[in-house]
């Protein structure tokens, strides 16, 4: 793992996986979105728009990984001071935040025709938009904050305070009668829902789960290509 | 233990004889709860309803506000860096200071709060759970807004930030309290399962702000 910290080191592996994440992404979501779309039965009470959950579960998981990641880069960062660990938790702030985005706005859109509002104040999805709002927070700190370095200290502290909203969301609809149905899919009694429905669901995690590899790898190289143009620049204007 | 108290009682000190230290934090809680029944509309009935969340809002909002006078100034001229290399922990300053901020914006605040809340039609019977339930949940927010602070200690225009970082984690202590300052007022009992709830969160945040701040002052001295 050390090895593959190394900068140079990753920005030669990184770009030879790229092209087989992103085929493998391109694949999984074209399989996963014929599975949902065309595959997976109508439900009898929901009927068609059941076929929403299949983008807005995955989406949902993403914004809660994305998250951890986030964390987990950041104690890396904070614990061994590794600038590529600050690359890898800036770089997943946007996508967990367009993550967590879709996960709302699929969420409402299905909310409308079944709970006949587009937005209820309930424990879930409370937490989710509180989750937003740290994505927005944690990305807001990395454009104010000049100084590269004090930004990464600054972010990794933020998106450390911030992790404590993790547990609360995927606990939430245990915690307090929610609207929100609960957990069906990770359950210490195996999956709840029907392997016609789980599926498709399991392959759209899948793809939504290389999605994010694909961007963050790019992302991150994008980074880590800024960050040399940035040194070029100053070590011109030093000389 | 010394030095505490003394970091304590300059910053009461300091609060009380400098402007724009206790009056003010009171004085915009006032124009807070004076403009909700105008954006809302004069309905008594309504007023009453939404009281307990009005204060409480307007409470969040002056203790973040009133927050930057903490750290800033300190930070402006060198007395952070003194207290930094002094021999006491940043982490136990930190509480101090955050401390002195309850004392001079989270006690005074809670202590008004039913007296502005006749502007708004607050029950009478809601006064003592309000007060209570102020005056437990307000540590919390001295604590995450001195976080916020020790965030945002060096940043030009950090006011925007301090609140998009900070408000989203007041949620929690928001709710409790609302839910405390109302269902107490309903009969039940006055050390209801929120106000247990709510004295956690103060507890949670007195352990782990501190760490995370000073954490955050460190790095902007670096």
């Amino acid at each position: 793992m050390y090895k593959f910290a190394n900068p140079t080191l990753f920005m030669r592996y990184s770009r030879a996986v790229l092209p087989w994440t992103a085929a493998a992404c391109a694949a999984a979501l074209a399989y996963g979105l014929y599975l949902a779309l065309f595959k997976a039965p109508a439900d009898y009470q929901q009927g068609e728009t059941v076929r929403i959950m299949f983008v807005h579960v995955p989406a949902a998981w993403m914004a809660l990984g994305v998250y951890s990641v986030i964390a987990l880069a950041s104690a890396v960062a904070l614990i061994f001071r590794h600038p590529l660990a600050d690359v890898a938790a800036k770089s997943a702030g946007p996508i967990g935040a367009c993550f967590t985005f879709l996960a709302l706005v699929t969420g409402s859109l299905w909310g409308k025709p079944m709970w006949g509002a587009w937005w209820v104040w309930d424990a879930r999805l409370t937490s989710v938009l509180v989750l937003f709002l740290l994505y927005l927070g944690y990305i807001a700190v990395w454009q104010t904050v000049e100084d590269v370095h004090k930004a990464a200290r600054i972010a990794a502290i933020v998106a450390l305070v911030g992790f404590v909203n993790v547990p609360i969301i995927k606990f939430s609809v245990e915690w307090w009668n929610s609207l929100h149905q609960p957990a069906s899919v990770f359950r210490a009694d195996g999956p709840a829902i029907h392997a016609s429905i789980l599926t498709p669901l399991l392959v759209m995690g899948l793809a939504y789960g290389l999605l994010f590899l694909t961007l963050h790898l790019l992302a991150m190289r994008a980074e880590v290509l800024r960050r040399r143009v940035r040194a070029l620049h100053l070590a011109r204007l030093e000389a | 233990m010394k030095i505490a108290w003394a970091i304590v009682r300059r910053d009461l000190v300091l609060a009380y004889r400098q402007g724009g230290g206790i009056g003010t934090a009171i004085g915009f809680f006032l124009v807070v709860v004076t403009l909700l029944p105008l954006g809302l509309g004069p309905d008594i009935a309504l007023l009453s309803r939404i009281a307990p969340g009005a204060l409480w809002i307007a409470l969040l909002l002056s203790v973040l506000l009133s927050v930057d006078r903490v750290l800033q100034p300190d930070h402006e001229d060198g007395s952070l860096e003194q207290m930094l290399l002094a021999p006491m922990p940043l982490e136990l300053t930190v509480i101090c200071k955050s401390f002195a901020h309850w004392l001079t914006t989270g006690v005074p605040l809670a202590l008004t709060a039913p007296l502005f809340g006749l502007l708004l039609n607050l029950a009478p019977e809601a006064a003592l759970p309000l007060i209570l339930s102020t005056l437990i949940g307000s540590p919390a927010l001295s604590f995450l807004g001195v976080l916020g602070a020790s965030l945002t200690l060096d940043i030009r225009r950090g006011g925007l930030l301090i609140s998009l970082l900070i408000l989203p984690l007041y949620v929690p202590v928001l709710i409790f309290g609302v839910s405390a300052s109302s269902s107490s007022g309903a009969g039940l009992t006055l050390l209801g399962p929120s106000l247990l709830i709510l004295l956690a969160l103060s507890l949670a945040a007195l352990v782990l702000c501190p760490l995370a701040a000073a954490a955050a002052i460190r790095a902007h001295y670096r």
